[in-house]
């Protein structure tokens, strides 16, 4: 049995960013459990730029922004294991793991950091009929064909999703020869960000098809073609409206899941819309000394975000370990009207530190103002211009307020048109 | 190539027909068309060993359902194969449907089916609790279970191979020849002869029979569609649930797998492409419609995936199995029409031709024949000190490639090279289980297609799905 | 003339107006940027369109087959698929280091190829 102060499950931009808060904020015995190779996770395929832009103030490539990170973990003490996949957590906090050097390993840490990520939804999760020929995958899967491995996934491409994936790779599939022949987006609007619909799909005059969605696969051995139709508001296919498109090739990009299966076993509960743990200022589960971070938390579009949300968690960890917690009184968050969730799902009341409240809108609001209000009490109302479910937004309550917040009310954020 | 037996088809018709054989000392050949065993029939199917009572009485499928019924746990013993004994229940919803378990019962009496009896609604809640509220009274039939059929296949496929059967996939049979004492078989994979053939072609042992002149039966594909459930759903059933069947067939059923999800399905309808597996939007929508009216706290939104399996249906009236010698040709065996309850019939099916063969040549069973297919190493089933000392023997049983089942590169490296082993991805998926849980191969994918290239000696755009033209990525980017 | 674009020098992608001079061609007024960044992406998006741009480049006997790379500063929007080919047409050999210049001053545009990781 290996002893540690703090166990980080994951070594992508959350789980180092998390290590090197807790290091810096005291923490002695730190490891990092990383299933891949290396450290720097999805990060490492992310070849594109636009990375780092809030944390940074730069623009830097995925592999670029790991490396700032990778650098400072290989300066500290902080172990790590790579290649090293974590099957269990006990009650006790004991973990056990394996790899092929070391067997099978169990470790008994003080506080364990959950940064596992996310995972792509597959086609299983969505309806579409017809063929299981080869050609069709996740955004994320061809990514790691074309950029790692170097190879081509396919020819001539339909991607189904308008999420970030999906546009960089419509890009990148047509920079390296493929003809992409359109991106089929479920919504009426995109779910992708702005600068990504402009660079990856206006510069390389690739159609965007709103409302529209792929409703049939169609090859015996490889993938031949797609049908696709129109949706109507329910989102159900219109019919009369399918068109076959040749294709030898789809890709997926439909959404993200937390990889929440440690978890879920770890008997933590989980948020009914985020699909991560319910998690208080600084990221502690309702498991004491066991805190989440990052896309295994929440889905994030960008990776500045989830630094710093795992900074939070790193240093909540840091004051487990030194004992210095908090009375466990809290204030409750809640979305309404229009705001589909809110992370932190409730705050100490005698927290130390002003807390930004991260969510969510359900649909595209033009000109609307987000409210903040505890019971009928409203704390603070902010113009947005445009708000939309692909970009996440955030408010921030000051700590003098949150202490002041009468008990048995929730603290809410709504829009407000 | 010269045979005693070529079995041509290697479903769990013929792989456990083929294993039956090689109990003899005869040259047996199994022949696949496919680029894997179990990629017909079997590779989709409701995955269910019936008790027996849903053929006619006196018929074929009624006889070798119920043996190979009772056989089945001791086959899946042998070779072993996880097979759960379950039990079915037939659920009535009204006063017509109550009628119809009688007829049920009283069919099965005669069919040989034992311990069956009629639960009424407090009986079934009991035995079924989250069953709904307006299900009146259930047909329970213990001898029910379920196993997997491709596992099964693969298996018996294994085992034969050791017992000195020679598989032969990519190897369709093109046309066959016969000079009295040998046929002759054109194949892809060159001229095989063999004294004697077994017909177990599936949905194409019409045209297989079509070969020797046999033109008595046709088989007209019959789709079937289905929807897997993720594991989340298993703890709300617990057996077999069987609709009361109507002109319309057996209607639309929920079942636990061995495996651990649910399955809900199938569709019936006939079709006219015999290769045709593709799922349809009204036949997933019939499956979601249909499926959860017995268990209403399953959900459909946990499917992870679903798929369609085609079933050899006869145009025969009696709506039989076929087996046994043509009338063309004493010396060709057919195994057709094997449609439900054919996995169920499989393993008495196999032993019933295996018999035949060997009286019609004469030949002695062999002594050194091995029963057993050794255990599978299954790391996902395996308690902490079970895998410390795996991995202390083998490192590379400690390297998980399949988060979501648990699947470790030694136990693909077993599947790749075990006697017949796999050669592709979907191969590796049906031996080990790795891409088939709820990321459905998005983690994993590309690492099995690595394992796969460097094993094979191939390069990764080598790798296919599962044979032909179904490459995993085309050519390098530069 | 008013061109209308959105911009992309950040995720708040602001609709922007620019206002060009029919006769001269020259940026005349810039309206709807919250911040000077976006003024300076809509008067050269409007005027001289770039590109940062980013694919990868074979390595020899390193821990993958490709190593990623970017154009050390933004390129002509219509230099993109020209300068791939230069990109597609080298290999280099591990190791490599993050920041290594790959093609310098590719097609005399000023900008350099440089490898973002390390392989």
């Amino acid at each position: 049995m290996l002893n540690y102060d703090l166990a980080v499950i994951g070594g992508g931009p959350a789980g180092m960013a998390a290590a090197l808060e807790a290091k810096e904020n005291g923490v002695e015995k730190i490891i990092i459990l990383e299933r891949a190779a290396v450290l720097g996770g999805i990060l490492e395929q992310c070849i594109h730029a636009g990375f780092g832009l809030h944390y940074f103030k730069e623009e830097l490539s995925g592999p670029e922004y790991a490396h700032r990170f990778i650098e400072l973990v290989e300066k500290t003490d902080i172990d790590v294991k790579v290649d090293t996949m974590v099957l269990t957590i006990e009650d006790n906090n004991i973990i056990t793991a394996t790899n092929n050097t070391d067997g099978l390993i169990q470790i008994k840490a003080k506080a364990i950091i959950l940064a596992m990520g996310c995972r792509e939804r597959p086609r299983g999760a969505i309806n579409i009929a017809g063929s299981r020929c080869s050609g069709i995958m996740t955004a994320g899967t061809a990514q790691k064909y074309v950029n790692i491995d170097g190879y081509m996934p396919g020819h001539k491409i339909v991607i189904l999703g308008s999420g970030d994936i999906g546009l960089i790779m419509a890009r990148r599939m047509s920079l390296e020869g493929a003809k992409v022949q359109m991106v089929c987006e479920l919504q009426p609007y995109s779910n992708g960000l702005t600068r990504n619909i402009v660079q990856c799909l206006d510069d390389m005059g690739i159609p965007l098809k709103l409302s529209c969605t792929v409703v049939a696969a169609h090859g015996k051995e490889r993938l031949e073609g797609v049908t696709i139709a129109d949706v109507d508001e329910r989102l159900c296919p219109i019919p009369g409206t399918e068109k076959f498109v040749e294709c030898d090739t789809l890709l997926l990009s439909i959404g993200l899941i937390p990889e929440n299966e440690l978890t879920r076993m770890a008997g933590i509960s989980l948020d009914r819309i985020t699909n991560g743990a319910v998690v208080d200022e600084y990221r502690q589960t309702e498991r004491e000394g066991i805190f989440a971070c990052g896309n295994v938390l929440q889905v994030h579009d960008l990776v500045d975000y989830v630094t710093i949300e795992s900074k939070l968690a790193g240093k909540g960890a840091a004051k487990y370990i030194k004992g210095e917690s908090f009375g466990g009184d809290y204030v409750e968050t809640k979305g309404t009207d229009g705001v589909r969730y809110i992370v932190p799902q409730k705050i100490n009341r005698d927290t130390d530190c002003d807390v930004n409240l991260y969510f969510r809108v359900g649909s595209v609001y033009k000109g609307a103002k987000l409210v903040v209000k505890c019971g009928d009490n409203v704390i603070m109302t902010k113009k947005r211009p445009r708000m939309c479910p692909s970009e996440m937004e955030t408010v921030t309550i000051k700590k003098d307020i949150i202490s002041s917040l009468p008990d048995g009310e929730a603290l809410t954020v709504s829009v407000e048109e | 190539m010269q045979f005693d037996v070529a079995v041509i088809g290697a479903g769990v018709t013929g792989a456990l027909t083929a294993r039956e054989l090689s109990r003899y000392s005869l040259k047996v050949a199994l022949l696949e068309k496919c680029s894997d065993v179990a990629m017909g029939a079997t590779r989709a199917n409701s995955a269910i060993v019936h008790a027996g009572f849903d053929a006619a009485n006196g018929t074929l499928k009624a006889k070798f359902n119920v043996e190979g019924t009772a056989l089945m746990p001791s086959v899946c013993e042998e070779l072993n194969v996880p097979y759960k004994n379950i039990g079915s229940l037939v659920v009535a919803y009204s006063e017509k449907e109550v009628e119809t378990l009688d007829i049920l019962y009283h069919r099965g009496y005669k069919n040989g089916v034992p311990d069956m009896k009629v639960l009424n609604r407090r009986e079934l809640k009991e035995l079924e609790p989250g069953i709904s509220d307006s299900a009146l009274a259930a047909l329970w039939a213990p001898t029910a279970g379920i196993v997997c059929p491709y596992e099964l296949t693969i298996a018996a496929c294994n085992n034969a191979a050791v017992n000195g059967t020679q598989v032969l996939r990519e190897c369709e049979v093109k046309s066959i020849a016969d000079d009295g004492e040998y046929f002759t078989l054109e194949t892809t994979k060159g001229e095989i002869r063999a004294k004697y053939i077994v017909n177990a072609a599936g949905v194409h042992s019409d045209d297989v029979a079509r070969m020797i002149g046999d033109d008595s039966f046709n088989i007209i594909p019959r789709k079937g569609e289905y929807y897997l459930l993720d594991k989340c759903e298993s703890e709300k059933l617990s057996h077999i649930l069987f609709k009361c069947p109507s002109e319309m067939g057996k209607g639309i059923l929920l079942t636990p797998t061995v495996d651990g999800n649910v399955l809900a399905g199938p569709t019936s309808v006939d079709i006219d492409d015999k290769d045709d597996v593709d799922t349809t939007q009204e036949g997933l929508a019939m499956v979601s419609a249909n499926a959860c009216k017995a268990i209403p706290s399953i959900s459909l939104r946990s499917a992870i995936t679903s798929f369609s399996g085609i079933r050899a249906h006869t145009d025969r009236e009696e709506n039989d199995f076929i087996i046994g010698p043509s009338e063309k040709n004493g010396r060709f065996i057919n195994a057709a029409g094997i449609e439900s309850p054919g996995l169920s019939s499989a393993p008495a099916i196999g032993k019933y031709l295996a018999d035949l063969v060997a009286k019609l040549t004469g030949a002695e069973k062999k002594q050194d024949f091995d029963p057993v297919r050794p255990a599978p190493v299954r790391f996902r089933e395996m308690d902490t000190e079970q895998r410390k000392a795996l991995i202390e023997k083998d490192k590379r049983y400690g390297r998980i490639i399949c988060r979501c089942e648990t699947v470790t590169e030694g136990e693909i490296l077993d599947a790749i090279h075990s006697p017949v082993g796999a050669v592709d991805m979907d191969g590796v998926k049906r031996r080990t289980r790795a891409g088939m849980g709820r990321c459905q191969s998005g983690f994993c994918g590309s690492k099995v297609v690595e394992i796969l290239a460097r094993e094979l000696g191939k390069d990764i755009n080598e790798i296919t799905k599962f044979g032909g033209k179904s490459c995993i990525v085309y050519e390098r980017t530069k | 003339m008013i061109k209308n674009i959105i911009c992309v020098s950040c995720p708040m992608g602001c609709p922007i107006s620019v206002e060009i001079d029919d006769g001269t061609g020259e940026v005349v007024n810039v309206t709807g940027n919250t911040c000077p960044r976006g003024k300076a992406y809509a008067i050269t998006e409007c005027t001289a369109p770039v590109r940062m741009l980013t694919s990868t480049v074979k390595v020899k006997g390193g821990r993958t087959a490709m190593v990623p790379v970017k154009t050390s500063a933004p390129i002509p929007k219509g230099m993109m698929f020209d300068i791939m080919k230069e990109i597609n047409s080298v290999e280099v050999s591990s190791p490599v280091k993050l920041g290594q210049v790959i093609i310098e001053n590719v097609l005399n545009t000023g900008a350099d190829i440089i490898a973002t990781n390390d392989d």
